[in-house]
């Protein structure tokens, strides 16, 4: 993006449509937000509400990666480094999901036995 | 001696050593936020209730304040492409212009922290409100860093523009790319603690 064009006509005639992205991706910005802010008045279920406050919100993160820094035009290196990095927040993200009492990988913790409860004190009274 | 790789890239990358740079430092950003994101779905799904953002949060202020952080991510791309078209005047309008339009956003928080504390809502207060000062705090943070980081280049370090016009363009393009990101950070934690 940083590099200069070859004559200046050529150059400027570039920027100017670079602005006309950035002027339409602020208007649909601006339209997501209103529908962001719309939706949450509908009072969806906490389910629903959340796929689609996200999914909104994924469009307009995307809208300004791609546009406003340029992804859509990088080179190869910033894409690796950008999927090493969405792996890792995408574990991050999993991580509570799994370490839930009712996730996958952590079992239920077994429910204590009233009659082990009652009779810890006598084994161990000077605790 | 000089800093290598400011304007020509690397046969190897094909990247300036800047761009590589402040794509490596967003990629570090990306976990902090993501371990805060982490901890905030672990405490509200482990939580018995957990209230709607808008019955604690004031919207119409959170909402302001997203127009206010869009706008300013406009006239940040809008400062560096009037460096590209070598318009240095247009430059300063619009970066002055983000500095600015990042104050507000600023000042539009401080009214909300107050008016929480006013209501003796801390921190300590409940998981939810602590989980919104410790995610708003670290952005507000990030929006003032960013600020500090343009003023410069709108101030004192716009001297560069004279002796180097193409390293001076692209120190503001990665600017840039932080605030976009600050930008981007708010985008995700609107919906998720004034709406849901």
């Amino acid at each position: 993006m940083s590099s200069i064009s070859n004559t200046a006509s050529d150059h400027a005639a570039e920027i100017d449509r670079h602005v006309r992205i950035y002027i339409t991706v602020f208007v649909a910005l601006m339209v997501l937000t209103i529908v962001t802010v719309a939706i949450s008045y509908l009072h969806l279920s906490v389910p629903v509400a959340v796929t689609v406050a996200l999914l909104v919100a994924t469009v307009k993160g995307s809208l300004v990666a791609c546009y406003f820094m340029h992804l859509i035009s990088e080179k190869k290196l910033i894409y690796a480094v950008l999927a090493l990095t969405a792996a890792f927040f995408v574990a991050l993200l999993a991580l509570p999901i799994f370490t839930h009492s009712n996730g996958f990988w952590i079992p239920e913790p077994p429910s204590p036995n009233p009659t082990e409860v009652q009779s810890a004190p006598a084994a161990s009274p000077h605790r | 001696m000089d800093i290598p790789y400011t304007v020509e890239v690397r046969r190897d990358t094909g990247l300036t050593n800047g761009k590589i740079g402040i794509w490596l430092f967003l990629a570090s950003e990306v976990m902090l936020f993501g371990a805060l994101f982490a901890s905030y779905i672990l405490i509200r799904v482990g939580a018995p209730s957990w209230p709607r953002g808008d019955t604690i949060l004031n919207v119409p202020l959170a909402t302001f304040n997203t127009i206010v952080l869009i706008l300013s991510s406009v006239t940040m791309v809008m400062a560096w492409a009037s460096l590209m078209r070598r318009r240095f005047g247009t430059y300063r309008i619009y970066m002055g212009a983000t500095i600015l339009l990042g104050f507000v956003f600023l000042v539009v928080k401080y009214f909300e922290y107050s008016d929480k504390f006013g209501h003796h809502l801390y921190p300590s207060t409940n998981n939810f409100l602590a989980i919104y000062f410790t995610l708003t705090g670290l952005h507000m943070l990030h929006v003032a860093g960013g600020m500090a980081v343009n003023a410069y280049f709108w101030g004192p370090g716009a001297k560069l523009w004279k002796t180097n016009p193409e390293w001076f363009t692209n120190r503001v393009e990665h600017s840039g790319l932080f605030w976009h990101f600050v930008d981007l950070v708010w985008i995700f934690l609107f919906p998720t603690l004034y709406l849901l």
